[in-house]
């Protein structure tokens, strides 16, 4: 009975791996094919790629991109860190009934949908667009704006703040440094752990997002990552070995994340659980 | 407020100067918070209520009109707006359960200590995570396209006589949306239930067995209370997430066949984005999901917190 609950058990694991494994081998073996072999199921490696990144490369905006998505990911997780961290930190060290209140506040509204927001803020940017030009719609600034401050990142540090030395301000203090220097010199340093998750999180988000950048991109110029391989797979004849190697590069740097840093992305997931 | 300034106080050990101090930290404080308090006021709490006045509102384009309750009368025989929730409903109902059950099933697998592979398993099984949701619903769409190797795999087993025409079947391609949101999800949620799992007494277990309980029992008597906190969480982030499902309707199926697979997010972008715009009405459909959102979240608050 034992032994049969083992082979059951082993049986069951390896088919789930199977199934969690086999898209990413057939992406990675597609990228190396011609359109026709994946259309006809060929799983064995080709010799294609190099003709696959080339239309990649010089025919569809790819650089472009990759440029953007970049662009728009860093600045995102810069300022999230920046902006998440300050607030978390100042609703815990400097804790009072009024700031509670406002924290929980602010809580409520990881509970609003986006499709709730988003005409109001297409709508928000529209509006600007005509006076502050470099803001309006069709801006990666637009596309970055409001994703940069969520009541997640808030949570996320103040969380992590709990498991501050909190003498280390008062050693701050007595040593004469300012609130901000507290901040900036003791502890961001301290907390760099909370920041690597942190970071981890925001950049995945970034990258990969799709319906605010579909909303709010609307030329070619401005396109990220995700609207390309949207746009490539919706064609009406799709070469799908480019398809696929735009969607392995688009994946690379999220699964080199993840496996370099497995337990900072794990941390990540978690700190939004632990109480 | 005399409350705090003791705790606050309590910190400074032998300053006696510090109430005015505290004043000027509790001040700095709010420094500190300030650009996420009008940042989040900014592009979350004021667009809730631009929408809201908006879904009383109707007209094309920018020339908007209050028409009172107009918009919330025409959801009920709007047969598009029925079919959106519906489908929505069918995620919800089928795909939040079998993945939660499923991730739980796995990861009292995981969390046997003789197990050996387990780091392999427990990575193999949430690599689905770090694709980003445009990039795995393309390639399902290929992967259940008509000559798509899912058919050809079907067709080797004998398992199908002919090809199934899984996205242009209104059933086949909801049962397509389902299996891609489970195979991206599972994982996610089985590291949270693992990670909880490693909080309890493995003395419960040991007693357990000693009484002669079967695993099966052991599963729904002790692993399902023990986690029941974490279950309620993920199932509330599932429940939020599949009410708002857009990414991959619009690169699986496009909503079709028919609106088959149209969910209420794509059936918002549509009514702003795709059809002539009709900024009113799509507000009124957002606000079905605010509604949703809340009571769902409510009922299941309820449902577990019931035994305390």
């Amino acid at each position: 009975m034992n032994k049969f609950k083992r082979i059951a058990t082993y049986t069951f694991l390896s088919a789930a791996a199977i199934v969690s494994i086999f898209p990413f081998l057939w992406m990675l073996v597609s990228m190396t094919n011609r359109s026709v072999d994946v259309t006809q199921g060929r799983l064995l490696p080709g010799t294609h790629l190099f003709e696959n990144l080339r239309v990649l490369f010089e025919s569809v905006n790819m650089v472009t991109a990759l440029v953007n998505s970049t662009i728009i990911a860093v600045i995102t997780t810069f300022f999230t860190l920046l902006i998440g961290s300050l607030a978390g930190y100042g609703f815990e060290i400097y804790r009072t009934p009024g700031k509670d209140r406002v924290f929980n506040l602010l809580l409520l509204s990881m509970m609003i949908p986006f499709a709730a927001i988003m005409i109001p803020l297409y709508r928000l940017f529209g509006g600007v667009s005509s006076t502050v030009s470099f803001l309006g719609i069709d801006t990666l600034a637009a596309a970055i704006l409001p994703t940069v401050i969520t009541a997640f990142f808030i949570f996320f540090f103040r969380q992590n703040t709990k498991m501050f030395a909190k003498d280390l301000v008062e050693a701050g203090r007595i040593d004469g440094l300012s609130e901000l220097g507290i901040f900036f010199r003791i502890y961001l340093p301290t907390m760099k752990t909370t920041y690597a998750a942190a970071a981890i999180i925001a950049f995945m988000n970034s990258w990969n997002n799709y319906l605010w950048p579909l909303v709010v991109l609307q030329s070619p110029e401005n396109q990220t990552i995700p609207l390309l391989i949207s746009n490539l797979g919706a064609g009406y004849t799709p070469d799908f070995g480019v398809i696929m190697t735009a969607i392995v590069i688009a994946t690379l740097p999220t699964a080199i994340v993840f496996f370099i840093m497995q337990k900072h992305f794990v941390a990540g997931m978690m700190g939004s659980v632990k109480g | 407020m005399s409350k705090v300034m003791e705790s606050s106080s309590s910190s400074y050990k032998g300053h006696k100067k510090s109430i005015g101090n505290w004043y000027k930290k509790n001040y700095i404080g709010w420094l500190f918070i300030l650009i996420a308090v009008v940042g989040i006021s900014l592009f979350y709490f004021y667009p809730m209520i631009r929408a809201l006045l908006l879904s009383f509102q109707s007209g094309m384009g920018s020339n908007l009109e209050y028409v009172g309750l107009d918009n919330y009368i025409r959801l009920f025989s709007d047969p598009t707006f029925i079919a959106a929730l519906t489908n929505t409903f069918i995620y919800l109902l089928i795909q939040v359960p079998v993945m939660i059950i499923l991730a739980l099933f796995f990861s009292v697998l995981l969390n046997d200590a003789t197990l050996k592979f387990k780091g392999f398993f427990r990575t193999a099984i949430f690599l689905p995570c770090v694709t980003s949701l445009v990039a795995y619903a393309v390639i399902f769409k290929y992967l259940f396209g008509v000559d798509g190797l899912i058919n050809q795999f079907l067709l080797d087993l004998s398992l199908i006589s002919q090809p199934l025409n899984w996205l242009a079947d209104p059933v086949l391609a909801k049962i397509t949306i389902i299996i891609a949101i489970t195979w991206r999800w599972t994982g996610y949620n089985m590291i949270f239930y693992l990670s909880a799992l490693q909080n309890v007494d493995k003395s419960m277990y040991e007693a357990a067995k000693i009484d002669g309980a079967t695993s099966f029992q052991q599963f729904f008597y002790i692993t399902v209370p023990m986690l029941k906190p974490i279950i309620l969480f993920t199932s509330i982030i599932s429940t939020i997430g599949t009410l708002q499902i857009f990414d991959e309707i619009m690169n699986i199926t496009n909503g079709g066949p028919g609106n088959a697979t149209l969910s209420i997010s794509m059936y918002i972008y549509n009514l702003s984005f795709e059809y002539s715009p009709d900024f009113g009405y799509a507000a009124t459909v957002s606000y079905v999901i605010v509604i949703l959102v809340v009571v769902l979240s409510l009922i299941q608050f309820k449902v577990a917190g019931d035994d305390k």
